[in-house]
């Protein structure tokens, strides 16, 4: 992904403006959605490959939008669907860069079952799941990340449905690449964008994402600046996981759990190193069940980046040549055949 | 010692035993070598949905039926002229389907105490009088297998057991003359791995042989001509699975566009997923998909990819796929949705026969979202169908639904076998440039309505589709009522002007006629069948058959309306009744037939036989529901 890749029609080099479409961006003022696709729209150049070879597949939600506003190839479908349809597109088109636009209701409640074998499979798709802990376009109803008791609209005595951990899930369907980011923070949203994108399977990327309307101050301890430090857990490759500057840090606990710790008690040794190439399913999802909500110390970063077969290109081998003539009429002919001459007799 | 040999010119054997005891092999063996023989030919496979039902019980019986002849035949027949039973159940189920004078050969071995039990037979029925209006034929074949196979080396008695479907088979083979080296060859080929097993079955088939031939119990064989009113060329025997399969191949290879089968599993569409999942050679791919749904969306993924997507399915799975069928034409992008029917509603009967989803595909999504329905009528015919199927899909930029069902789906015919050159090429004529315009315009409408197929990858045309309404033209997100009204209009006209392209119906019919028989779908050799009969007899009628349903052959009103009577025979309760009622106002009369069995001819012919007897219909003013037959069979 070294190759500079140029504009079909000026010919000059990739930016920013030749991934913005000449539609009006229509999300409520505020919304984090905003902020994330202004972020894709900057990275893309940085992909090096042409606009016309990337593919954005959106399914119904503030996030289903997002297709529209891409000056790239897209598909706006239906309701939870984005994975089935992107699925059948890498399927059949791997010269493609794939990437699904969902939400935590799309993907998480509707669209659960295609999530999950998406990940199992590898399918080579970058997911960009907004999680906003709520349903917006639909005007405020509980979604599946929303937490316990939380007053909503369809929910006046309180959710009462224990929320889904969306890393925790892609990573108990072994997926290969899972991180967390947030749409407040371009630099770090940006560098899980650039890690996905050189990926080769599928990729889950969680965006806590801030719905001004019907959620606000979801993830205000990750992003208000005098709290955000002592809340975000920074998951950086090769490092001990430490947070608060330093102050604190994540280490096992005597029952071997993950625990957060004070580093002056433990010491900087007894931190855990995070290793997210290592492949060790059970630390990545102790690292997602840290927090049970991002009210608190939230891990952010990559969980986990694995080399697993990519859907696709394991299995048999699928011709892709045009087939001549001959070889179809093989095969039409192809068993015990008998042939009946022209004329009343024949034998 | 020589024997009798009779002319027949149609003969319908039954092969009918426990599902264990391989009656679906017999069927098709015999089959083969029916076909080497030049007879025309028609199958049926019936086996319970269950994979393993108790053996020896009722729900376990399966059995195979193959009519063949001297002649052009329609149909796999209605009653059997020759049952073969494996077992007290294999006897019971099938036996109510004979006529007076029917030949059954059954397996005397198996008749023992706890098998008429399992029957619920309270006498033996060989010995009690209730076949006295049969031939029956008693052959002990277990004993007569085991002794065959025990003098083998390395022959189990397990081999033994499972080879007695062989000595039945060949019994027939002698009594009608089956020519036993294509079966010999047949053996040694599948089992060639397994001396001991090759034996095993050759010793079993050739005992069978060579009962028919010494023993007096069969004084004598019969011999079927080879047809000679079939057109020349050269035919292979495939079912509508097959011959579906094939279809959807050829039209990928045709129009260059490889082809992605996505599917769930499910009876009886499950078989077309094994079928193509083997063609990877030509640039076919098949995903076993976590859903219905699922299978759906990856099909259009695909299309939107420039690929040809398929998915199948049957009986519920065409509910689950709604959705995206309605998403498929909101984009117009082409999409091939093969509906193998099966008899519902809910679960309903999986591995039996119907019609019944024809509303479904026509109207089965909401909003206004029209789509072409085609229906093939024979298991060869699934071959045209499924690539003309491809090519309106192709060429219109839309969603196709090919309604096919459990019965054309297992039954077998003998096949023309197509010249590729006489394929026509289908030109999936992708957008490459603006078409002057500064942005491509994918919205924008070719003569036929089509609009630009420009696929990822395609430089300078980078476009956003979606569900929501477009501006026409733009295809940008539009919420203005008269464009909605527009675009509306456009899809149906789309749609709509497909039958232009389509073969008039035509009438085979006596210039006299003044009823018309008028069929879809797979009833066709049945109604066929039935108005010969009923012409033999005497009766003037006509018949027509649609492969089309959506659109309609452009002169299907005048033939109706050209007509003092129409009869619509249907695996349902009066579905294309219904549309042809409500779309031309002619008081068509339904015979409606929901049992999970095909329609017979002899149903057909009866019909007829008393529509013309109650003579002319009232005319006007008669009321719908009273012209309206229902009737279930006998």
């Amino acid at each position: 992904m070294t190759a500079v890749a140029t504009n079909a029609n000026g010919g000059h080099p990739l930016s920013k403006a030749d991934f913005q479409s000449d539609q009006e961006t229509r999300w409520c003022p505020g919304c984090g959605d905003y902020a994330v696709l202004s972020a894709v729209q900057q990275f893309m150049p940085e992909l090096g490959i042409p606009p016309e070879r990337i593919v954005f597949i959106t399914g119904i939600g503030c996030a289903g939008r997002f297709a529209y506003y891409m000056d790239t190839y897209g598909m706006h479908g239906i309701h939870g669907r984005a994975l089935a349809l992107a699925t059948g597109l890498a399927a059949m088109r791997d010269d493609l860069s794939i990437w699904v636009v969902t939400g935590d209701g799309d993907s998480l409640s509707i669209g659960g079952n295609h999530l999950i074998h998406a990940l199992r499979r590898n399918v080579p798709i970058k997911i960009l799941l907004f999680n906003n802990q709520i349903y917006g376009l639909t005007k405020g109803q509980a979604s599946p990340t929303s937490e316990l008791g939380k007053i909503t609209k369809s929910t006046p005595f309180g959710v009462a449905d224990h929320p889904f951990n969306p890393v925790a899930l892609a990573l108990g369907a072994e997926a290969a690449f899972v991180a967390r980011t947030i749409d407040r923070d371009r630099q770090h949203l940006t560098g899980i964008l650039r890690a996905a994108a050189r990926h080769e399977g599928a990729a889950l990327i969680e965006i806590y994402q801030n719905c001004p309307v019907f959620n606000d101050g979801a993830f205000a301890a990750l992003t208000e600046k005098d709290v955000k430090d002592a809340n975000q857990i920074r998951l950086e490759p090769g490092r001990p996981i430490s947070f608060a500057a330093g102050e604190r840090g994540v280490a096992r606990g005597r029952t071997g759990a993950l625990e957060i710790v004070d580093v002056e008690d433990v010491g900087h040794s007894a931190l855990i190193v995070h290793d997210p190439d290592r492949g060790d399913l059970g630390l990545a999802f102790s690292l997602a069940r840290l927090a049970e909500d991002p009210t608190g110390p939230t891990p952010i970063g990559i969980f986990r980046s694995v080399r697993r077969p990519v859907y696709g290109r394991a299995g048999p081998n699928v011709a892709h040549d045009p087939i001549p003539d001959a070889q179809l009429a093989e095969l039409l002919a192809a068993g015990d055949t008998w042939t009946v001459a022209a004329g009343p007799q024949h034998s | 010692m020589s024997k009798l040999v009779e002319e027949r010119e149609r003969v319908v054997v039954r092969f009918a035993g426990d599902s264990g005891d391989g009656m679906q092999l017999a069927g098709s063996r015999f089959t083969d070598a029916t076909a080497a023989v030049g007879n025309d030919l028609a199958t049926l496979p019936n086996f319970p949905a269950e994979i393993r039902a108790p053996a020896g019980t009722l729900a376990g019986v399966s059995a195979f039926q193959i009519h063949f002849a001297s002649r052009d035949i329609l149909t796999p027949g209605d009653a059997p002229n020759v049952l073969v039973a494996m077992n007290p159940a294999a006897l019971k189920a099938n036996l109510g389907e004979l006529d007076r004078g029917a030949t059954i050969i059954v397996n005397e071995d198996s008749f023992t105490k706890r098998n008429l039990d399992k029957a619920e037979y309270r006498s033996n029925p060989l010995e009690d009088g209730t076949l006295s209006r049969f031939r029956v034929h008693r052959i002990p074949m277990t004993s007569l297998t085991t002794r065959a196979v025990e003098a083998i080396e390395g022959a189990t008695m397990r081999d033994a057991g499972r080879a007695k479907n062989l000595f039945a088979l060949g019994v027939l083979s002698w009594l009608y003359g089956r020519p036993a080296d294509v079966t010999r060859r047949w053996i040694e080929m599948k089992f060639g791995r397994k001396p001991a097993v090759v034996s095993a079955n050759l010793a079993a088939f050739n005992a069978g042989w060579s009962f028919g031939e010494t023993t007096e119990l069969l004084d004598v064989q019969y011999r079927v001509k080879p047809a000679t009113d079939v057109a020349p060329g050269t035919y292979r025997n495939v079912n509508g699975t097959t011959a579906l399969a094939l279809g959807l191949i050829a039209a990928s290879v045709r129009s260059r566009l490889c082809l992605l089968l996505a599917s769930y599993p499910i009876t009886p569409a499950s078989e077309l997923l094994h079928e193509l999942s083997r063609h990877t050679r030509f640039g076919v791919r098949t995903i076993q998909a976590e859903d219905e749904i699922a299978a759906a969306g990856m099909a259009l993924g695909a299309a939107f990819g420039g690929r040809l997507g398929v998915t199948a399915t049957s009986g519920p799975g065409m509910d689950l796929k709604s959705e995206t069928i309605g998403l498929a034409v909101a984009l117009e992008l082409p999409m091939i949705v093969v509906d193998v029917q099966r008899a519902g509603p809910s679960t309903g009967m999986p591995t039996k026969t119907e019609q019944s989803d024809l509303l479904t595909a026509m109207f089965g999504r909401h909003g206004e979202s029209p789509l072409p329905v085609i229906a093939p009528s024979t298991p060869g015919g699934c071959f045209g169908a499924a690539f003309q199927a491809a090519s309106i899909a192709i060429r219109y930029r839309t969603p196709v639904i090919l309604l096919s069902d459990t019965f054309l789906s297992s039954s077998s015919e003998p096949w023309l076998i197509p010249a590729v050159g006489e394929l026509p090429e289908i030109d999936p004529a992708f957008a490459t440039d603006t078409a002057g315009q500064e942005r491509l315009l994918p919205y924008s409408r070719d003569e036929r309505l089509a609009r630009p197929w420009a696929v990822p990858g395609t430089p300078g045309l980078q476009h956003r589709i979606g569900g929501l309404e477009k501006a026409d033209g733009t295809g940008n997100i539009s919420y203005d009522g008269l464009n909605h009204a527009h675009m509306t209009e456009l899809r149906a006209t789309k749609v709509a002007g497909i039958a232009r392209e389509l073969k008039p119906l035509t009438v085979d019919g006596d210039p006299g006629a003044t009823l018309l028989v008028l069929g879809w779908g797979s009833s066709e050799g049945a109604i066929r069948a039935g108005v010969r009969a009923a012409r033999n007899a005497g009766h003037e009628v006509a018949c027509a058959h649609l492969h089309h349903l959506n659109p309609l052959p452009a002169n299907t009103g005048d033939v109706l309306r050209s007509f003092d009577r129409v009869l619509v025979p249907e695996m349902n309760s009066g579905q294309l009744a219904l549309l042809l009622r409500a779309k031309f106002l002619v008081d068509v009369e339904s015979y409606c037939k929901v049992q999970g069995q095909p329609l017979f001819a002899a149903e057909i012919e009866r019909q007829i036989g008393s529509i013309v007897t109650r003579g002319p219909a009232t005319s006007s003013g008669n009321d719908a529901g009273t012209a309206r037959r229902i009737s279930n069979g006998a």
